[in-house]
């Protein structure tokens, strides 16, 4: 979604820029945003971690009690086999979460390394950017599902076929970031002083990069756990044995009429957790002066 | 001007070309075999020569990528292996759902999103100000075929007022009945669209009423109708619509999700029976579809500016 770069340029004038501030952290918990946002994404992150100890087995089928409504036993229900789609749904935080960290985590590595070169390195700056804008014009969902059907769905190939779409974005904002810095006293003063390009790129390229990279991974991390349940949902993603959020919901299309809670339940558990991340993301983008980042 | 054009027009060539060569590339750098991939677990060996020789596995990679263009440029898009039809064959009696529900989500979008998005601006700081702003965060974070199903439980199971699912054609069953069916799908569709579009009208828009222009359209005394519209939207319009050109990839993907949802035969549906039946041909083909669309709908965007702004002249 790199419409949302677009919004942040704009929305950043407005913004008061905060740099060097040895209380950053303090200054961040202090916006609202980044508050309630870290907050709800703490407890999302607590019940990944310790929820599926406490709740019965997400697998364990129990055909008796079948498409049962939400009960003080069954506080979401059950699915078509009997199984408790409480105990699915806290398991299902685990997959959400390590798929929106992993495509963040790794979009944003790769996404630096090429965007560095990009920025630096002249020659190479036009061919990586014209791939970049070719793999941007490819429909994200669409080439996740290819990629998946051609490679066959695991965790794995899940994740990386939801990063290799999300690597332009990354790498378009390094890239602007290298060009407003490269060109500043201090590096020219570091160039002039016989540093090395990688000393160079090490010390003061990147740090200039890590604000607006925090920011990107917030909305990467989101759009990466929508686009997850999206495969889930359309069966093309994780294999349906594992109770993710959009595999839950996948199974729960048959019987929408008649048990409406096995989707709205995983879905009500994602929206929380993509809006956490969302409006967190927002905050941050407010504290941390993507300034840099505008310039795209 | 010309030249401008032009030059634009011959830059999405390169584009173009890096978008193919990422499709051909794909099927042939997955791992393993990808005729064996593409034949499925039950396969005999003969099915899998078929395969390859269908797709010119056989081929050196080079003579594969140079025919392939050639096709392309011939406007081939290749067979689907399991119905023998060609791709281009399989988009065009699909084409006609995909389109009309991309062409009322965009009306619609607009027609909610930009007044909503000036609100906004002009109220900005405002209750109605964080309303919008909420509403466009929350957009970005239900996914689509949730919504969908909300939608569907409160409007059509409980209040009965609109069809669940299908689609009429407005050309075999006129369009009263077409419109019936799409309002939901429409709507299901929008919302991120909107919250998109809003946020970005907002957030030009607030940055054109700081400008001194409007002070002094204030000072004349002009109301503030038109200074929203005149003096604020008009000067605010070319980055929403390139939001509105950028956010296609959103509905794109977004029209995948919606047309299983609400049971609709378009585009989407021919993607997900596909990756079924696993006809590699008609994937790749409907990626290039959707890619050059794409990149057609904001070459065109680019191309209008001076519509939007005569201030921008090529």
């Amino acid at each position: 979604m790199t419409a949302r770069d677009d919004i942040d340029a704009v929305e950043a004038d407005s913004v008061t820029p905060i740099r060097d501030d040895p209380s950053a952290l303090r200054l961040m918990m202090r916006n609202r945003g980044v508050f309630w946002g870290g907050m709800l994404l703490a407890v999302m992150v607590m019940i990944a971690l310790f929820g599926p100890l406490l709740t019965g087995d997400p697998i364990a089928l129990n055909p008796i009690k079948r498409l049962k409504p939400p009960s003080g036993e069954l506080f979401f229900g059950s699915d078509f086999l009997g199984r408790d789609i409480f105990a699915r749904v806290v398991y299902g935080a685990r997959i959400s979460l390590v798929v929106g960290l992993a495509v963040a985590a790794i979009s944003v590595a790769i996404g630096l390394f090429i965007g560095m070169i990009a920025g630096y390195i002249r020659i190479l700056d036009g061919i990586i950017m014209r791939v970049m804008d070719g793999l941007m014009a490819i429909p994200a969902i669409l080439l996740a599902i290819a990629l998946i059907s051609l490679s066959g769905a695991t965790l794995t190939t899940v994740i990386i076929a939801i990063t290799i779409p999300e690597i332009p974005r990354v790498v378009r904002l390094v890239r602007s970031v290298v060009l407003t810095v490269r060109d500043e006293p201090y590096v020219e003063a570091a160039i002039a002083a016989g540093s090395r390009l990688p000393l160079i790129l090490h010390r003061h390229i990147l740090p200039n990069t890590i604000a607006p990279l925090i920011v990107q991974a917030t909305y990467i991390c989101g759009s990466a756990m929508l686009t997850e349940s999206i495969l889930g949902f359309l069966g093309a993603g994780i294999p349906p044995e594992i109770p993710s959020w959009g595999n839950i919901m996948s199974e729960g299309r048959t019987y929408f009429q008649i048990s409406p809670w096995i989707i709205f339940f995983p879905g009500i558990a994602l929206a929380m957790t993509v809006l956490a991340v969302n409006v967190m993301g927002d905050g941050l983008r407010d504290t941390l002066d993507p300034r840099v980042a505008r310039k795209m | 001007m010309l030249r401008y054009i032009l030059i634009r027009i011959l830059a999405t060539i390169p584009v173009m070309v890096i978008v193919a060569a990422f499709v051909f590339l794909m099927l042939r750098l997955s791992p393993g075999d990808p005729a064996s991939v593409i034949a499925g677990d039950y396969a005999t060996a003969e099915d899998i020569a078929r395969i390859r020789e269908k797709l010119g596995l056989n081929e050196p990679i080079l003579v594969q990528f140079v025919n392939w263009i050639g096709q392309l440029l011939r406007g081939d898009l290749g067979t689907s292996i399991f119905s023998n039809l060609p791709v281009t064959t399989l988009i065009g009696q699909r084409l006609e759902p995909t389109l009309l529900l991309t062409l009322t989500t965009i009306l619609f979008t607009v027609i909610v999103a930009v007044p909503l998005g000036t609100l906004a601006a002009w109220k900005s700081g405002t209750l109605i100000d964080r309303f919008v702003m909420l509403f466009s965060v929350g957009g970005f974070s239900v996914p689509v075929f949730v919504l969908g199903y909300i939608l569907i439980y409160v409007l059509a199971m409980t209040l009965k007022v609109l069809p669940v699912q299908g689609y009429r054609s407005p050309f075999e069953h006129g369009l009263g009945p077409f419109l019936w069916h799409m309002v939901l799908p429409t709507l299901t569709l929008s919302v991120i669209f909107i919250a998109l579009i809003a946020r970005m009208t907002r957030a030009s828009v607030i940055e054109v009423l700081q400008e001194d222009y409007i002070r002094t359209a204030r000072a004349k005394g002009q109301s503030e109708f038109t200074i929203l519209l005149r003096h604020g939207l008009r000067n605010a319009a070319v980055p929403i619509v390139t939001v509105i050109g950028i956010g296609i990839a959103l509905l794109i993907g977004g029209v995948v999700v919606t047309e299983s949802v609400y049971n609709i035969p378009g585009l989407g549906r021919l993607v997900l029976d596909a990756v079924q039946s696993r006809d590699y041909p008609i994937i790749q083909g409907l990626i290039l579809f959707f890619s050059f669309v794409y990149i057609l709908i904001n070459l065109l965007i680019d191309l209008s500016y001076p519509l939007f702004d005569p201030r921008i002249r090529y």
